[in-house]
Order: structure tokens, then C-alpha cells, then sequence
């Protein structure tokens, strides 16, 4: 049974179909491990959830309209993302605007659903919506994949170049104000980002699923270590880790959806670190010392 | 796979208003199912309203949000068990809100962790109730409805359980409406003056699920907010006072269920928009309203320092 097992799930990567989706799913999921990090650190949860609705209106208006389903999912979260960035206070968009917002953006997303599939586009691309809704990572194209990935790696460094203001302001918006950070800067570009990635990952896992990477895999990393730079690498390393895991027991298990096993593969992540205690405690303290800039901004 | 095209696909004649008002308001009430609709549509908006209200207050939106994802799967699956969908909404819901509250009683929790829970929680529950779905018969118009709401199908015993929670939560919030009010608006104060924040947030969290799990089965799961969170939060942009603001949303609530019924009943647009849309054109006018009325009265504003100075000096 295991080495029958094992061979079929050795042998998944000579489909074409699941070579591409570990190409994108794992460049996504890097992505998503590093900024979910950011987002659960400066607490920006709920604008995560509001850009993944507005990523399902506009790749679905964007449809609506005869264009690339693409096209609209970049232009609507990172248009978004900068208005509610520009509307809050420092860069953070505040609870009531945001859920009244995407209250109504998710209402233009049904408009645009029923406007589609009333249209004859529909007939030959029938499963639009429920892709947008809940990804099709099986089925992406050898270009759309690369794209994907390409795209992702892009974000990636950017975030990566920023990494150290942004966990310094998330911290200690105050203290980092004080040394000169630019933290208004910092917040509108962080939410830009921010839409890039849902956009990102709405190609993965689907608008409203896409929470589950962002979330899950940095909550679980802020529990495990308390160093910021360290849980950052851990949140990227256990999105990945539910990626693969979720894209084999897909293929292992086709009756089971692949967006469905990454996302409750990253959310049994999460449920396992409230069971676990943190393991390293001392590596903390090391590295503080090491990193005096830090010091004075962890809590 | 199609939103249910509301109106023109069910209707077999295209519905158009005439310019008798009140010969349209009869044709209105003459089915069976636009009856239904407004009753149940008319107890909702009022409980959601309410209970809306002290959700905003308690910046709890977020977490209204979960628990209403959460009654998604719960009513996929009851599809799949040949269930009805209310069971299932109302069963997911309640448990989903003992589950929030369970991970908050961990009082080391900050706002950072609560949300990643919530968040988490919710792409999970999506996440299953896409698979219970995907089991039901691909993603029908029914999940969809789930999804997006639907005032089509709205039953009459249907109508009866929503009007018979409805009394039961009103009645609740009633009784603990004081001291929930102040535990929200000061919790520390209301800890130090004996009052019992712990069992009361508890409490509400019930109480919302309820309301959300109510909601959503005319908005659908993913757009209670039209009617959980606008309508409270446009009454709080208007007035602080508690009394006033929850007459207020009441109001603004009845009024854009109502009128998105009847947009959804001649045009041929799923309700969902409707819902959302005359709820943020509502916010949108009470924004601009209370900008206007502070730069209206300059009296309000906060004395400059030469003002405060002025009579020191002369």
C-alpha cells in the first residue's frame, strides 16, 4: 500500500498539469508565507479578507466586460488596497469602512457573475465564476503558471527588500515612527502589496480561500517564535509545506478539491501550534542580542 | 451553476412598475412568494439592525463576518444530508460562535492572534462548504445562493422560525442591552463596577450568530454585511445616542430591504446587489451628511489656542 503509494504520488509530477501547479502553488505560497506574516503582525486580517472580495469582483467585472479575468484581479486589489490604505489612519484602513466597502464591491461581484453568465462568453467558459471563487490550480496553462510564478518571485523581493521597516513599524508603529521610518509610506505600499498577493493567490486557491494562506501558516508561526525575522522564514516554509501537501492529497484523493486540502492542510497547521508549545524559547534571547536594532521593538 | 437570474427567468411575464403606485404595491403582495420574501426580509433587517448595532460598537464586524462564513458549510452539508439549509445555517453558526468564544477565553490573546483565528476559520469553513458542495452536485445554483442570497425560495415555516428567533434574541438584547452597552463602551470600568463582561461577551457572541445565521438566509452567507453592519454603522456616523441610533438603523434597514426587494422583483439582477448597494448609498449620503453638518457648525470645533487665550489676554 505505501510503496503503491508512494509511486503514484512520485509519478504525479510527470502530469504536465501537476508540474505546473507546484510551479505556481509553491512561488504563490512563499509569497503569501511572508506577507500573511506581516498582514497578522500589523493586524490587518480583515483588509486580507476585504481585497480577497475584491479580487473576486474584478477578475469577475474584468470577465463581465470581455477582458483578462487578470487584468481586472491586479487592478481592483491594488487599486483597492490603496484607497482603503489612503482612507485609514496611517495607512490602516479602519473595521466599519472596510466591511461597508466590501459589502458593496462583493454586491457589484454578483452583478458581474450574472451579468457573465448571462452572457454567451459563459457557454464556453461556463466555470469562470466558480474558479474565481474557489481557484483552479489543475487547471493552469503553461504560460499563465509561469506568469503566476514569475509575478510572485517579483512581490517576493520587494517584500524581502522591505521586510526589516515594515516588521519595525508593525511592531512598534510609535517607536518607529520616532526613528525616522516613514510609516504612512510604509503602510499605503504594504497594502499595494498586499493586493498583489491576494491577486496572486486568487489564481491558486481562489478568492475566498486565498484567507487561509495568508493567515494560518504566519498565525501558526507567530506562535511557534517570537523573532520576528524568524517567523517570517517559518511562515513562508509552512505555506509552502500546506501547498505541496494540499496539491498531493488532491491528486491522491481527486474526489477532494485542490484548493479544499491546502486550505485545511494550513488550517490543521494552525489548529496543531495551539496543541504544540513553542519549542525554541532560547534562540529568542540569542537573538536579541545579536540584533540590538530589534531589541527595543520586540514585545 | 448560475445565480438564480431573479425576476425575469422565474416570472414568465417580465414584471415592470406601472405608475400606480399603489396598484404595483398590490401586485406585489398578491404571490405567495414576494409575501414570504417581505415578511421574512422585514424581520431580519430589524434583528440584524439591532444586533448590528452593538456589533459595530463592540468592533466586532470582523468576527460577524466569520460567523456567518461559518453557516456556509453547515448549510452545504445539510444539503447533502437532505437537510434544509436553515438547520444548518443556524447549527454552524451557533457552534462557530462557542468556538470563537472558547479560543478567546485564552485572555493572553491579542486582537493579532484573535484575527488570524477568525481568519483562518473562515477559509477553512469556505473551504469545507465548497467540498460539501462539490459533493451536493457541483457548485448548483443553490450553493450559490448560499453564497450570494436568494429571496425566491423563502418558505413559509421558514418565515415562522426567523420571526420566532427574532422575538426570542429582541427580548434577550433587551434584558442585557444596559449592561452590554456599557461593557462595550468601557470594559474596564464595567469589570471594576461588578458587571460580568466575560458571560455578556459570551452572550452576544450567541445572539449575533443567531442574527448572522437569520441574515444570511436571505443576503447569502458572504453579504450579511449589507445588512449586519451598514445600517447600524450609518445610524452611528449620524447619532451617538443609543436609543436614537438603533430607531435609526432599524430604519435605514427596513428602508434598503424593502427597496431591494422590489428593485429585485422587476429587474432582473440577483438580490444580493440590490441589498448592497442601496446599504452603501445609504452610508455614502449619512457620510456626507454628517461632513456637512460638522463643517456647518463651526461652534463644535475644537477652540485654537488665541481663542482659548482671547480672554486671558484682553
Amino acid at each position: 500500500m505505501a510503496s503503491s503509494l508512494d509511486g503514484s504520488l512520485l509519478g504525479m509530477l510527470d502530469h504536465p498539469f501537476m508540474e505546473r501547479a507546484f510551479l505556481a502553488g509553491i512561488a504563490v505560497a512563499l509569497l503569501c508565507g511572508v506577507v500573511g506574516y506581516l498582514v497578522v503582525l500589523r493586524a490587518q486580517v480583515f483588509a486580507a479578507d476585504a481585497l480577497s472580495h475584491v479580487a473576486f469582483t474584478g477578475a469577475l467585472g474584468a470577465l463581465a466586460v470581455g477582458l483578462d479575468p487578470r487584468i481586472g484581479l491586479f487592478v481592483a486589489t491594488v487599486g483597492i488596497g490603496l484607497l482603503l490604505a489612503v482612507l485609514g489612519p496611517r495607512g490602516r484602513a479602519d473595521d466599519v469602512v472596510i466591511g461597508t466597502v466590501f459589502a458593496w464591491i462583493l454586491g457589484l461581484g454578483v452583478l458581474a457573475l450574472s451579468v457573465y453568465t448571462a452572457s454567451a462568453a459563459a457557454a464556453s467558459n461556463g466555470g469562470a465564476g466558480v474558479s474565481i471563487l474557489f481557484g483552479s490550480i489543475f487547471g493552469l496553462g503553461e504560460g499563465a503558471a509561469r506568469l503566476t510564478a514569475a509575478v510572485a518571485v517579483v512581490l517576493l523581493i520587494i517584500v524581502l527588500a522591505l521586510v526589516r521597516p515594515l516588521i519595525f513599524a508593525s511592531i512598534d508603529e510609535a517607536v518607529a515612527a520616532a526613528r525616522g521610518v516613514p510609516v504612512t509610506a510604509l503602510g499605503v505600499v504594504f497594502m499595494a502589496l498586499l493586493g498583489a498577493t491576494a491577486a496572486e493567490a486568487t489564481q491558486a486557491v481562489g478568492a475566498l480561500l486565498l484567507l487561509g494562506l495568508l493567515a494560518a501558516p504566519a498565525g501558526a508561526a507567530l506562535r511557534w517564535t517570537k523573532d520576528p525575522f524568524a517567523g517570517v522564514a517559518l511562515s513562508a516554509a509552512l505555506a509552502v509545506g500546506s501547498m505541496v501537501v494540499g496539491l498531493a492529497a488532491s491528486y491522491a484523493a481527486p474526489s477532494l478539491p485542490p484548493s479544499f486540502t491546502i486550505t485545511v492542510t494550513a488550517s490543521g497547521i494552525y489548529a496543531l501550534s495551539f496543541v504544540l508549545p513553542r519549542p525554541v524559547r532560547r534562540r529568542v534571547r540569542r537573538r536579541r542580542e545579536r540584533r540590538p536594532g530589534i531589541q527595543a521593538a520586540t514585545p | 451553476m448560475s445565480v438564480p437570474a431573479v425576476g425575469a427567468a422565474t416570472d414568465p411575464f417580465q414584471p415592470a412598475p406601472g405608475w400606480d403606485l399603489l396598484a404595483d404595491v398590490r401586485e406585489l403582495f398578491t404571490y405567495a412568494f414576494m409575501i414570504n420574501a417581505i415578511e421574512a426580509g422585514t424581520v431580519v433587517a430589524v434583528l440584524s439592525a439591532v444586533i448590528g448595532w452593538f456589533m459595530v460598537l463592540r468592533r466586532q464586524s470582523f468576527t460577524g463576518h466569520t460567523i456567518a462564513v461559518i453557516g456556509f458549510p453547515g448549510a452545504a452539508g445539510a444539503l447533502v444530508l437532505g437537510l434544509s439549509a436553515t438547520v444548518g445555517f443556524y447549527a454552524f453558526a451557533i457552534a462557530g460562535a462557542l468556538v470563537i468564544a472558547a479560543v478567546r477565553f485564552d485572555g493572553r490573546l491579542g486582537y493579532r492572534t484573535e484575527s488570524a483565528v477568525a481568519g483562518t476559520i473562515q477559509a477553512a469553513a469556505l473551504a469545507c462548504g465548497f467540498w460539501f458542495s462539490s459533493l451536493y452536485g457541483g457548485f448548483t445554483g443553490g450553493a450559490s445562493a448560499l453564497l450570494f442570497g436568494s429571496f425566491l425560495g423563502i418558505t413559509a415555516g421558514q418565515v415562522q422560525t426567523l420571526g420566532v428567533l427574532a422575538v426570542i434574541v429582541l427580548a434577550l438584547i433587551a434584558m442585557i442591552g444596559r449592561p452590554l452597552l456599557f461593557a462595550s463602551v468601557d470594559p474596564s470600568v464595567a469589570v471594576a463596577r461588578g458587571v460580568p463582561v466575560r458571560a455578556l461577551s459570551v452572550a452576544f457572541l450567541l445572539l449575533l450568530a443567531v442574527a448572522a445565521a437569520s441574515a444570511a438566509q436571505i443576503t447569502g452567507t458572504l453579504l450579511v454585511f449589507a445588512l449586519l453592519v451598514v445600517p447600524a454603522a450609518t445610524a452611528q456616523l449620524l447619532t451617538a445616542r443609543p436609543v436614537l441610533g438603533l430607531g435609526l438603523g432599524v430604519a435605514i434597514g427596513l428602508a434598503v430591504t424593502w427597496t431591494a426587494l422590489v428593485a429585485a422583483y422587476y429587474v432582473p439582477y440577483p438580490i444580493g446587489f440590490f441589498l448592497t448597494s442601496t446599504a452603501f448609498a445609504a452610508y455614502l449620503l449619512a457620510f456626507l451628511a454628517s461632513r456637512l453638518r460638522r463643517r456647518s457648525r463651526p461652534a463644535e470645533r475644537a477652540p485654537t489656542s488665541d481663542e482659548v487665550l482671547e480672554p486671558v489676554r484682553s
